[in-house]
Formats: C-alpha cells, sequence, structure tokens
C-alpha cells in the first residue's frame, strides 16, 4: 500500500509539477493586474469655496479677478534646507553677496542649503542659513553664514543681510578687470548688445562680461524687491548700451528681465549701472517698465 | 547648378561666422542646417523640425515605433505622440511622458526627443531596455503646447511665453492659459489665478483648453495600463511629486520619495547636480490643476514633474551646448523611475504567482497525502 501510494503521488506531483510549469510562462509574461488603485486623495472637481487673496494693485482689468493663493503659513524654528523657505531666503542671500562683491569677472549662485533656521523678532522674521555658495566663473566655492531680516509690516523696505564666506573670493580677477577696465573706458568704441544669452542660451564670448555685470547689476534690484515669497533671477539682458565713461567709472544702461518663480512673471527693468576695478558695481538708477498686455505679436504666426 | 554652388558657399560662409558665436567644442565646421545624428541632438528645435523628426523616427524604425494625432490646440494644430514598444499580441502596460507643456521651457521637448532616440538606439543591445520594450508601451509627446512652443520661436519678444495661445474672454485681452493649472484636478483652487492676463491663469473651467482635454481623455482611455506619468519642465533642478495642495499627500507618498531620490541619485552620478526631490508646496509653491495632480487622481501610482536645469544661471534658455549633459542626467533618473515602475509590476507579480502556484502545489500534495 505504501509503496503504490508514493508512486501514485510521485506520478501526480509529477504531472502537476509539469502543468505548472507550462502554465507558468504564460501567466508571468502576460497582464499583470496593478494593485494600487484607489487614491484617497483630495475630491476631484470638488465645489470646495476656495481660499482668496485681495486684488494686488497692479491688476488692469475691471472685472473681478482673484488670485487664489493658500496662505503660506511661515516656518519658525530649524528649516528644512531642500524646502521652499531656506531656498528662497538663501537666494536673497545670493542677491546680497552680488551686490557687495559681484564683478564683470565674479558672479555667485547659490549652491547648497546646509542648514537654516527663522523666527520672529518683533515685527520681522529672521532667518540664519549655513550656504555652499559658488562663483560661477572660476567655479569656486565657498561656505557662508548669513543672517538676514524681512521686514514686517505694510512697508515694502528691502530686507537686510549680514554674511560672511570662506573661500568663496579666492580667485584672482585683478588682471582680468583692468585688462576689460582699459579696454572699455576710452570713448570712441562704445559697446551695446542684446539679447544676451539668446535664445539658444548663447552670447558672443566678448558679451559676456556684460552679461555678468548686468547680472550683478540685477542683483542690486532683486534683493531689493525681495522677500519670503519671491525667487528672483535674471533671465536675460535684452539690451545694454554702453556711455561715455564718467569719474573713471565705466557706465551702462541696462534693460534686463527678472523672471519671479513664484509669480512666474517675466518683469522688466532699467538701470544705470557704472563699475571700475576700484569702486565696484553702483546702480544709480532703477526704472520698472510697465507690462504691456497688448503688445503681444498677432496670433496665427506661422513656423 | 550655381545657385546650388552659391548656396553652399554662402552656407559654408554662414557656418563659419556662426561657428564663433556658438562657442562650438569641436573645431570642425558646425552649421544650424545640418542634421547629422552627431549634432541633432545638441540643438534646439523648432516644431516644424520636430514633426519632421518624428516621421524619421516612424520611417527608421516602422517595427516599434508610431505615432498618434490625440487632439487638436487652440489654433487647430495636431497634437501628437510617438508609440514605442515592441508589439505584441496582447495589451501592454504603458509609460506616459509629455514635455513641453509650457512653451519656453525649449530643453523639455529637447529631451523627450533624447529619450526616444536613446531607446531607440540601445533597445536591440541593452537587455533591460529590451525586456521593457517588449512588456511596455511608451507613449512619448515631444510638444504639448504647440501653439505656445510656436510662439516662443516667434521672435526674441516672445522667447519667454508660457501658457497656451487661446485669446482671454469676457473683457480681458491677453492671451494663454496655463494649461498646467488647467486640469480637472480641484481645478481653480490654489495656486491660480482667475486674471487672464496672470501666468497663472487657469482658464474659464477645468479642460477649457483642447490640449488639456486631449491629455486627459488619453490618460482617461489608458488608465487601467498607464502605470507612470512623467511631465517635463524647467528649470530649477527638481522631481515634483504629488499633490500640489499643502494639507494633501498622495496614498504612496513614501513609495513617490523613495523612488524620487532614487531618481536623483542616478541624475547625480552623471554629471554631478543635485535635483531636489519633493511636493511642489513643499520644494517650490502649492498649485492645483496640474497634469500630475490629475494622474494620480485617476490612479495612476507613479507621477513626477521634471524640472530640468538649470538653476538660474540662464534660466529657460539653456545654452545648446548643455542640452547633451542634461539629457543624459535625465534619462538616468527617467530610467530609474521606469524601470522600477517595470520590475514592480512585472517581477513583483512573478513572485507572487510563483509563490501562489507552489503553496497551491504544496497544499495540493499535503491534502492528497491526507487523503490516501
Amino acid at each position: 500500500m505504501d509503496g503504490l501510494l508514493f508512486s501514485d503521488l510521485t506520478v501526480w506531483s509529477m504531472d502537476w509539477t509539469l502543468l505548472i510549469l507550462l502554465v507558468v510562462p504564460t501567466v508571468v509574461h502576460g497582464n499583470p493586474t496593478v494593485t494600487v488603485r484607489t487614491g484617497s486623495g483630495p475630491p476631484v472637481g470638488s465645489n470646495q469655496h476656495p481660499n482668496s487673496v485681495p486684488l494686488s494693485e497692479d491688476t488692469q482689468t475691471t472685472t473681478e479677478v482673484r488670485e487664489v493663493v493658500v496662505e503660506e503659513v511661515m516656518m519658525t524654528g530649524m528649516l528644512n534646507p531642500s524646502h521652499y523657505p531656506a531656498r528662497r531666503a538663501a537666494t536673497v542671500v545670493q542677491h546680497y553677496l552680488n551686490t557687495r562683491y559681484g564683478s564683470p569677472y565674479r558672479w555667485i549662485f547659490l549652491s547648497k542649503v546646509h542648514s537654516g533656521s527663522a523666527e520672529d523678532v518683533a515685527e520681522m522674521r529672521k532667518y540664519q542659513l549655513e550656504l555652499t555658495m559658488q562663483e560661477i566663473i572660476s567655479n569656486v566655492s565657498g561656505q557662508c553664514s548669513a543672517e538676514l531680516l524681512f521686514p514686517g509690516g505694510e512697508g515694502q523696505s528691502a530686507p537686510q543681510v549680514q554674511a560672511s564666506c570662506e573661500g568663496l573670493l579666492q580667485s584672482n580677477t585683478t588682471a582680468q578687470e583692468e585688462a576689460f577696465y582699459q579696454q572699455h573706458r576710452a570713448s570712441n568704441n562704445m559697446v551695446s548688445g542684446n539679447d544676451i544669452p539668446d535664445s539658444y542660451g548663447h552670447m558672443e564670448p566678448n558679451m559676456k562680461p556684460f552679461w555678468h555685470l548686468g547680472g550683478v547689476a540685477s542683483s542690486f534690484i532683486m534683493l531689493r524687491e525681495s522677500n519670503e515669497s519671491t525667487l528672483y533671477n535674471m533671465a536675460q539682458v535684452a539690451n545694454f548700451t554702453q556711455l561715455e565713461t564718467e569719474k573713471d567709472q565705466l557706465r551702462v544702461n541696462y534693460h534686463v528681465l527678472l523672471h519671479e518663480m513664484i509669480s512666474q512673471e517675466i518683469i522688466h527693468w532699467k538701470l544705470l549701472v557704472t563699475w571700475s576695478p576700484e569702486q565696484g558695481v553702483q546702480v544709480l538708477q532703477t526704472e520698472l517698465q510697465p507690462k504691456c498686455h497688448n503688445c503681444e505679436a498677432p496670433p496665427n504666426t506661422t513656423n | 547648378m550655381m545657385m546650388l554652388g552659391l548656396g553652399s558657399v554662402g552656407l559654408v560662409l554662414l557656418s563659419l561666422a556662426v561657428q564663433s558665436g556658438h562657442g562650438a567644442q569641436d573645431s570642425a565646421v558646425w552649421s544650424r542646417e545640418e542634421t547629422t545624428e552627431r549634432n541633432y541632438y545638441t540643438r534646439y528645435h523648432n516644431m516644424s523640425e520636430i514633426t519632421a523628426w518624428m516621421e524619421q523616427m516612424k520611417r527608421e524604425n516602422p517595427d516599434v515605433v508610431s505615432s498618434m494625432v490625440y487632439g487638436q490646440t487652440y489654433e487647430r494644430r495636431n497634437i501628437t505622440l510617438l508609440k514605442i514598444g515592441l508589439s505584441s499580441t496582447v495589451r501592454k502596460k504603458a509609460i506616459w511622458m509629455d514635455c513641453g507643456i509650457h512653451a519656453r521651457e525649449w530643453i523639455a521637448p529637447a529631451f523627450c526627443q533624447y529619450f526616444v532616440r536613446e531607446i531607440l538606439r540601445t533597445y536591440k543591445t541593452d537587455t533591460k531596455v529590451n525586456e521593457m520594450m517588449k512588456n511596455l508601451d511608451f507613449y512619448i509627446t515631444p510638444v504639448l503646447n504647440v501653439d505656445g512652443y510656436i510662439y516662443s520661436w516667434h521672435n526674441e519678444s516672445t522667447r519667454l511665453w508660457r501658457k497656451s495661445r487661446s485669446p482671454g474672454t469676457g473683457g480681458c485681452t491677453c492671451y494663454g492659459t496655463d494649461l498646467n493649472r488647467n486640469f480637472y484636478a480641484n481645478w481653480g483652487m490654489v495656486g491660480v489665478s482667475t486674471d487672464c492676463c496672470n501666468l497663472f491663469y487657469c482658464g474659464t473651467k477645468a479642460l477649457s483648453e483642447s490640449e488639456a482635454w486631449a491629455v486627459t481623455d488619453m490618460l482617461g482611455k489608458m488608465r487601467e495600463d498607464i502605470l507612470a506619468f512623467l511631465t517635463i519642465h524647467s528649470y530649477g533642478q527638481q522631481l515634483l511629486v504629488p499633490y500640489g495642495h499643502p494639507n494633501t499627500s498622495a496614498p504612496n507618498h513614501d513609495e513617490l520619495m523613495e523612488v524620487g531620490l532614487g531618481a536623483a541619485m542616478a541624475i547625480k552620478a552623471v554629471h554631478g547636480m543635485d535635483y531636489t526631490v519633493g511636493t511642489s508646496p513643499d520644494i517650490l509653491y502649492p498649485f492645483l490643476g496640474s497634469s500630475q495632480d490629475f494622474a494620480r487622481l485617476i490612479g495612476i501610482p507613479l507621477s513626477f514633474t521634471f524640472e530640468l536645469r538649470d538653476k538660474g544661471e540662464h534660466g529657460f534658455e539653456l545654452p545648446e551646448d548643455q542640452i547633451q549633459p542634461t539629457c543624459e542626467e535625465a534619462y538616468a533618473g527617467a530610467q530609474h523611475i521606469i524601470t522600477y515602475t517595470h520590475d514592480k509590476a512585472f517581477y513583483s507579480y512573478a513572485a507572487t504567482v510563483t509563490a501562489t502556484l507552489w503553496t497551491t502545489l504544496l497544499a495540493a500534495w499535503v491534502s492528497s497525502a491526507i487523503l490516501l
């Protein structure tokens, strides 16, 4: 009986195994049903009444419009270095450093936020940050400690920044700056340019220092205009025109396009900039250009 | 014949003049008109070039590439995707990728082109890519916002256009709706504007834009089959996961973060670039009505927004000499997500099936032993 049982079982299980082995390949390469299907996210197309925020002053239409923005809760305490509050504040430090140290051969960008904290101090918001900044022409990086104060209340005054960096300003730009200065200070050959970079991201090599200078000069505006709900970059030098050198300063008129990330707006500014190796970059005048809604090219542009 | 001769002389002169301005790496004469393989994927292409390129991809790879027109833009242009995969008798799972929902983000369509070229170039020799081409179909839309993209090529003053090109209504004279605020995903609630001049104008209603409707329609038809949804943008060097609302997490948030962080590591391994991973409300700003949120809401488990290079130095006008490295790193990131998606669907299923069958076999053996 046992012997018969065993052999029957063996044959039987071998048959099953054979069947399974035949079946498995086809099933495995067929169409599996994917398990995760139910979402418990917010209901699609719900009719909840949105939060609304009062109109900003520069709206030009007469119909009622709304900026539907979630009131951003101001973070206090330790900040997550990869989250936006630290990044926005760090970008303000970047603008500050460029106003202090930038030149046609020195342009600084935020590389990394290591740590940060924020707190309410009287009516103001105070940030402390540990950052790595990078000077992008020489590719030298440095560690920076910074403190910012965003003013509270209604008045739109600029944030106050203090920063100290190690190793960031190592690159020796003296020779290049001096050469650039000497090349352009004489009156007989005023330089101008436009669309820097162009649509393809290109620029002539001799335009690059003017691009850097435009970026540094824009930092004065970007610093002044920054708050906890902005993130500015210079998108392009639309055009620049060199003017006569005065008091040993190179003078340049710029029209720049700034990109403000949180609104995604492109904002036009004109600025009058002076520079020399000794005096550094100074911005004498700034003028916000009006946004021209009706200046758009007609539709049906052919490709 | 003489015209041809003059023309080619002119072309050479033009290309010599152009070369100095472009800072080309190699010293060979470089011309914008060249369509040789080596140069093509290191340049930006206008819409008619991309359309011609799609035809070329089909012609050169007829057994794996087909195209589908799945909608029309406001200005009545075709919205076309390439469907890429080894043909199969059974219905296949899918990966969705779209580029260029925002017109000025030119690096995005460039990446879609690069991605297509790369999988076509490697699927015969790379066993993993081959396996994925066998098990999956890739649905890739190189340019979603065709009208906006064409407009951004019009001249320097239109280069930084973002939205679609539908006209405003009700006395508002500006053009365009932000297509990535127009989806039926808690439309109109957060991070949008009802001012048609605004860059975040979300439209008169959800899916008012035919481009958003086209994607919605396709995703709806394919929702059972799509395993991952990737939408490509610039700039910022980020990988965004759903949802755009600050107080809501996707049910598989941990998985999305884990896969996203893995993709960011894969990206960094290529050229050292840091990409930040997180929900939009955490690392950028809150907003609703996005295609990414819509995809997640209808049940596509893995939904990512890529924000490619750079971090603000050039912004939207990324130099052409950065197209290749950007695409290489983004490809590594996308492949990480796609491989995870594929293996989760096909290997964990196989593991489950095998385990089930062996358990069944064992149970049957045991029960028959008892019976007998």
